[in-house]
């Protein structure tokens, strides 16, 4: 059978969720759900859910400025926010 | 090098409706579209998982045509000539060669800076509703929804499925401009069905008419928010874990402008048949105007069927498109945004936040220019697109150019 979860890293801490959501939500489920920190050092979290502000990008599997509500969880993905 | 007859960019509803009225007579179409599913945001997560029928029709119908591709998590970065397109995806760029183009490229939310938005739990309300959907934990959580238009209702409806504890829906717009949208909904049975739906499901849920969020308080998160309810003096404080804000849509332009099509009024300037003022190029849906899934459907439609120079078919969306064009201006004007929501930023407010330019920073600048040259603001990865909403509120002056690549790249997609 299929698995219906995959587990990913966030910040060296590994996670499982279930398939089909995004790694924005599995930030959240896994802490505070700060993605990234402003020019002037303040945190922020994800503001327009669909892909345009850039508040949530952070760094997948090596790859900067990823959004991370527009990508869904994978088995074995390392997330690094900032 | 791909090469296709029509390629529709979004596989929101009108640029589903597109490329299947498009890709029926035989056209080989491809729908390139930046979320790892299509549907965009009304039937995100996927047109097979809704509870709309056409949503599910369309999805049966392009997912049997062997003529059409589907290029999802992919981005539009410029056309490097007329009839090419740069994109890219998370690990990869192509350039891929149209006959025809149909930009369907939606809306985003307007989004205005008061004290505290720049607070993590502050999102968007359709944002917040976007987020839920792609499984962010909203079990038990505390939700004001904020902002103004029909969409909050929905919004407050899809969080509270998910487990939230909606606090108040509030909108701006005062009881009699609201009193003449719902008496207006008689021209369009289908939305009372629908306002009846949410109405049930909010039972018990404060309705604020005439009443907007003064700012939102918080240390590291959000912890609060203080209202100004219509006709009150003292603000009221209401405890959340989120705030969930939008002040309606705002066309997403910026394709269509990188490539030369005129627009007016912050919409893209269309005939009759969705064409827009560049020889092959159409626009459909929220680009042409904010009016939701019913005229973004007619107007897919209607595209992809001129594109694909079936046009005595296409005549016969017209009707539909005109009826939804009457609802989207009831709309407009039903929700126009007060006066006040101008005001309610500090010296101390950001509000651009990719560059954290604060409103003291900006309210002397008499043009986009100006602001931009000496403040950076608009000039981070959002590219304007979140600041240039609130500065045409709250200054009267908005983005004058596009940037390009209209998207964030990556170097090697550029040079390689």
């Amino acid at each position: 059978m299929r698995s219906t979860t995959v587990t990913l890293n966030i910040d060296a801490r590994e996670i499982s969720v279930e398939t089909g959501i995004t790694v924005a939500a599995a930030i959240a489920m896994a802490g505070s759900g700060v993605t990234r920190r402003s020019v002037g050092g303040a945190a922020r979290a994800p503001l327009c859910g669909m892909g345009v502000c850039q508040e949530c990008r952070v760094t997948i599997d090596g790859r900067m400025h990823q959004l991370s509500c527009q990508t869904l969880c994978a088995e074995g993905m390392r997330v690094v926010t900032s | 090098m791909k090469r296709y007859d029509i390629i529709v960019i979004g596989a929101g509803p009108a640029g589903l409706a597109a490329a299947q009225a498009a890709a029926s007579h035989g056209a080989r179409v491809a729908v390139v579209d930046d979320n790892p599913l299509a549907g965009g945001q009304i039937w995100r997560g996927g047109p097979d998982r809704q509870a709309d029928p056409r949503a599910q029709q369309l999805w049966r119908e392009l997912r049997t045509s062997a003529n059409v591709h589907f290029l999802q998590q992919t981005r539009v970065l410029y056309a490097p000539e007329p009839g090419r397109l740069l994109v890219q995806t998370p690990a990869a760029s192509d350039t891929l060669h149209y006959g025809q183009l149909i930009i369907a490229t939606g809306a985003r939310e307007r989004l205005l800076p008061f004290p505290g938005w720049t607070l993590p739990g502050v999102t968007g309300a359709g944002g917040l509703q976007a987020l839920a959907k792609g499984g962010y934990p909203l079990q038990g959580k505390r939700v004001v929804v904020a902002g103004s238009g029909p969409l909050l209702l929905a919004v407050a409806a899809t969080l509270q499925a998910k487990g939230a504890r909606i606090g108040a829906v509030v909108e701006q717009a005062s009881t009699p401009a609201l009193a003449r949208f719902v008496l207006g909904l008689l021209a369009t049975p289908s939305k009372i069905a629908q306002a009846l739906q949410l109405a049930r499901q909010l039972k018990g849920v404060p309705y604020l008419r005439g009443s907007y969020v003064h700012s939102a308080q918080g240390d590291d998160a959000l912890q609060s928010v203080r209202i100004q309810r219509g006709g009150k003096r003292e603000l009221e404080s209401l405890k959340c874990d989120y705030l969930a804000c939008g002040y309606g849509l705002l066309p997403n332009l910026e394709l269509a402008q990188a490539l030369g099509c005129a627009t007016k009024d912050g919409a893209v300037e269309v005939d009759e048949w969705q064409h827009s003022s560049v020889p092959g190029i159409y626009c459909a849906g929220e680009g042409t105007g904010v009016g939701g899934v019913d005229l973004a459907l007619a107007e897919g439609r209607i595209a992809g069927l001129a594109a694909s120079g079936h046009v005595e078919q296409a005549q016969e969306a017209f009707g539909r498109r005109a009826r939804w064009k009457k609802f989207a201006a009831r709309l407009a004007r039903g929700f126009a945004l007060r006066p006040e929501l101008a005001t309610l930023a500090g010296d101390d407010t950001i509000v651009c936040r990719c560059e954290d330019v604060c409103h003291g920073e900006l309210r002397t600048h008499t043009s986009w220019r100006s602001a931009k040259l000496q403040t950076r603001c608009g000039m981070g990865p959002c590219q304007g697109r979140i600041c240039g909403g609130a500065t045409d509120i709250l200054y009267g002056w908005r983005p004058d150019a596009v940037r390009l690549p209209i998207s964030p790249a990556r170097v090697s997609s550029i040079i390689d």
